[in-house]
């Protein structure tokens, strides 16, 4: 079991400005249990994600990802284990030998430095597309920095809607947008609190085929400016393009991980090599 | 396809523009429509399979005829002669005495009557839904102990009949003599009054509108709130937007578009149901007309006086309605719809003769 290593593919500039703040989004997962009811979705995971790291998360439906990123930042409790960011515990305060639930505004200030996409977008609707962007800048307590000014969050987010290639779009509506669009609208939302870390979760899965690539497009240019990136995808292609640790998960567990060679191409463990023999040979005809 | 369907749409005049947002799918069979037949639209390409292959003919030049719909007009017919037999019997009918309606409809004591009655609306309809809400936050708030005291409010004032209610308030002071404020299980007082003397005609007709009105907005806003995608207050947290800014800029917007339509009828409701405080003796404009009616026996017309009156306030209250809704409707369709001005305007620019010349010239070229 390898844990995460930093991508080979960063540019030399973005590779130098990881290393000028070496804890920037180092994501620690330990021996982290959930249960919902009687059924234990989670059993016991244990992952670490290098600062900069993309790492990419696969498995068969119903194997407790999208529960597993929810952890991450602390939308959902865990019952056992903990996670921590650049060793700072998510949801909890160290004092002595007792951990402190956190109250919810510190929790907010943890969550703005950790981004999230969902599947399904979930944009304001009746926000415009740069005001979807700047409303969490505007109002987030932020650990560290002040709030933007409204003049500031609109220069921070026309640019952002730039970055994804929406700026003429900042004017619209979500529901004036098409899938992927709304979904890169989405990704410049979460970028705009600048956070160490961004979490995917199967940002593609509700979009036209045609759509798919502008939102990877995205995600992979993020993949190389040195934010730590844990992506839950079904595009395999994409996965083994982007990922430098892919995890392959089942029934709550963490069965194997290592490089996209090491995983698409040599599974060790039979649960793995059947999962993608059976759910998605083709993709591998990138 | 392009190259022969395009020029056509673009060229079509303006009265068309009601299909032409929706006709663009389909440019052939609305360049085929129009043309009439027996002109010299070549006929054998049009409309036939061969749509835009050979067609090179650009129908810039042609005029375009919206399409008829005679039974629309048939239908428009025979409800405007109903209408104007309604209309004609109210107008000539004697037995209406619209002369007493007209004397009575601005007399000082009705207008009086008409401010109480606005006064009564706005002050109970007011508190009434922040009460609402607040009951409405309660209800959904993870507390059992507030969850089970706004379900106890609403179950109360709901099953209570309102008239009830009233002269329980108005009577309150037969229950309880004195009414103070102070800490309880102590002799600390610091406010102490007489029940009556504090109870008057218009403070129990408040806390009796309110009350009841508290209770049933409160379940108006509530299933506002519960319309709205749970996915959207989570996103709202992971973007660390703090709570009172994700119900109030984010969950309570999105609520508005259930909430407003219910809520409206509730406040044109009650406008009309402040007529039940004629129970206190309330001077509001129902008791006004029944105490004039009394003395004149003139009951039809002073009657109609005041349901003149509650339908002004009632189409007021709607055009108001209409454009709130049109605000928060906002994003949640994809295009706004015209206000009935916009659509006035449009209408007329179609319509209107000179507007016709106009089109056609400009149809023609
Ligand atoms: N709030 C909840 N209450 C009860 N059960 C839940 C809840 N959320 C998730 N589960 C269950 O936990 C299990 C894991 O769910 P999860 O959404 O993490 O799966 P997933 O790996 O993301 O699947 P998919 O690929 O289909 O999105 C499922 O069996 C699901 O039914
Ligand atoms: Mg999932």
């Amino acid at each position: 079991m390898s844990t995460a290593l930093r991508t080979t593919t960063q540019t030399p500039s973005a590779a130098a400005a990881t290393d000028a703040v070496t804890t920037r989004g180092l994501v620690e997962i330990t021996k982290v249990r959930k249960s919902f009811g009687a059924a234990e979705v989670l059993k016991g995971i244990t992952l670490t994600v290098e600062p900069g790291g993309v790492a990419v998360i696969v498995g068969p439906s119903g194997s407790g990802k999208s529960t597993l990123l929810r952890t991450i930042n602390h939308l959902e409790k865990v019952d056992a284990g903990f996670i921590a960011i650049d060793g700072t515990l998510v949801g909890y305060a160290v004092r002595g030998r007792r951990l402190h639930e956190l109250r919810e505004k510190e929790i907010l200030k943890q969550r703005t430095e950790i981004g999230m996409v969902f599947q399904n977008f979930n944009l304001f609707p009746h926000l415009t597309a740069l005001e979807n962007v700047t409303e969490a800048p505007i109002v987030a307590p932020r650990a560290g920095k002040p709030r933007l000014s409204k003049a500031e969050a609109r220069d921070r987010g026309l640019e952002l809607l730039d970055r994804v290639g929406l700026k003429d779009r900042a004017g619209a509506y979500p529901r004036q947008l098409s899938g992927g669009q709304q979904q890169r609208v989405a990704i410049a939302r979460a970028l705009a609190l600048d956070p160490k870390i961004l979490l995917f979760d199967e940002p593609t899965s509700a979009l036209d085929p045609e759509l798919v690539n502008e939102v990877l497009d995205v995600i992979r240019g993020l993949a190389k400016s040195g934010t730590t990136l844990i992506i839950v995808t079904h595009e395999m292609g994409f996965a083994r393009d982007v990922a430098d640790t892919v995890v392959f998960m089942d029934q709550g567990q963490i069965v194997e991980q290592g490089t996209p060679q090491e995983i698409f191409t040599n599974p060790r463990e039979v649960r793995t090599r059947s999962f993608f023999s059976k759910v998605i040979e083709p993709a591998f005809n990138i | 396809m392009s190259s022969t369907a395009t020029p056509v749409a673009q060229s079509a005049p303006e009265p068309a523009s009601a299909g032409i947002e929706s006709a663009p799918e389909t440019p052939e069979v609305r360049a085929a429509g129009p043309v009439p037949a027996g002109e010299t639209a070549p006929a054998g390409t049009v409309g036939s399979g061969s749509v835009g292959r050979k067609a090179a003919t650009d129908y810039a030049d042609y005029r375009l005829v919206p399409a008829r719909h005679p039974w629309r007009w048939v239908g428009t017919a025979v409800v405007a002669v109903g209408v104007a037999g309604i209309a004609w019997s109210l107008a000539t009918n004697p037995r209406w005495e619209w002369g007493v309606v007209a004397q009575w409809f601005t007399a000082q004591s009705i207008v009086n009557g008409l401010m109480e009655t606005l006064k009564l609306t706005a002050i109970s309809g007011a508190l009434g839904f922040i009460l609402g809400f607040i009951l409405a936050l309660m209800r959904l708030s993870a507390s059992p102990l507030l969850v089970s005291v706004s379900w106890t409010f609403s179950w109360i004032f709901r099953s209570t009949p309102l008239l009830v209610q009233m002269l329980l308030w108005y009577n309150l002071g037969y229950l309880y003599e004195k009414i103070s404020l102070g800490l309880p299980f102590t002799d600390v007082r610091f406010f102490e009054a007489q029940t009556t003397t504090l109870i008057g005609q218009f403070a129990a007709a408040v806390l009796g509108l309110t009350l009841n009105q508290a209770a049933y907005s409160a379940e108006i806003i509530r299933g506002g709130i519960l319309s709205v995608d749970q996915g959207q207050l989570e996103a709202a947290t992971a973007l660390g937007i703090p709570a009172w800014r994700r119900s109030t800029r984010i969950v309570l917007p999105q609520a508005m578009r259930a909430i407003l339509p219910t809520a409206f009828n509730e406040v044109i409701g009650l406008v009309k149901g402040t007529s039940i405080v004629y129970v206190l003796a309330y001077s509001e404009l129902f008791y006004t007309v029944q105490v004039i009616y009394n003395r004149t026996q003139q009951v039809l017309p002073l009657l109609l006086v005041a349901t003149l009156w509650y339908v002004v306030i009632t189409s007021v209250l709607s055009v108001f309605q209409y454009y709130i809704e049109r605000h928060y409707s906002k994003g949640a369709v994809r295009t706004l719809p015209l206000t009935p001005l916009q659509k006035a305007r449009k209408f007329l620019a179609i319509h209107t003769p000179a507007a016709r010349e106009s089109k056609q010239e400009r149809g023609t070229r």
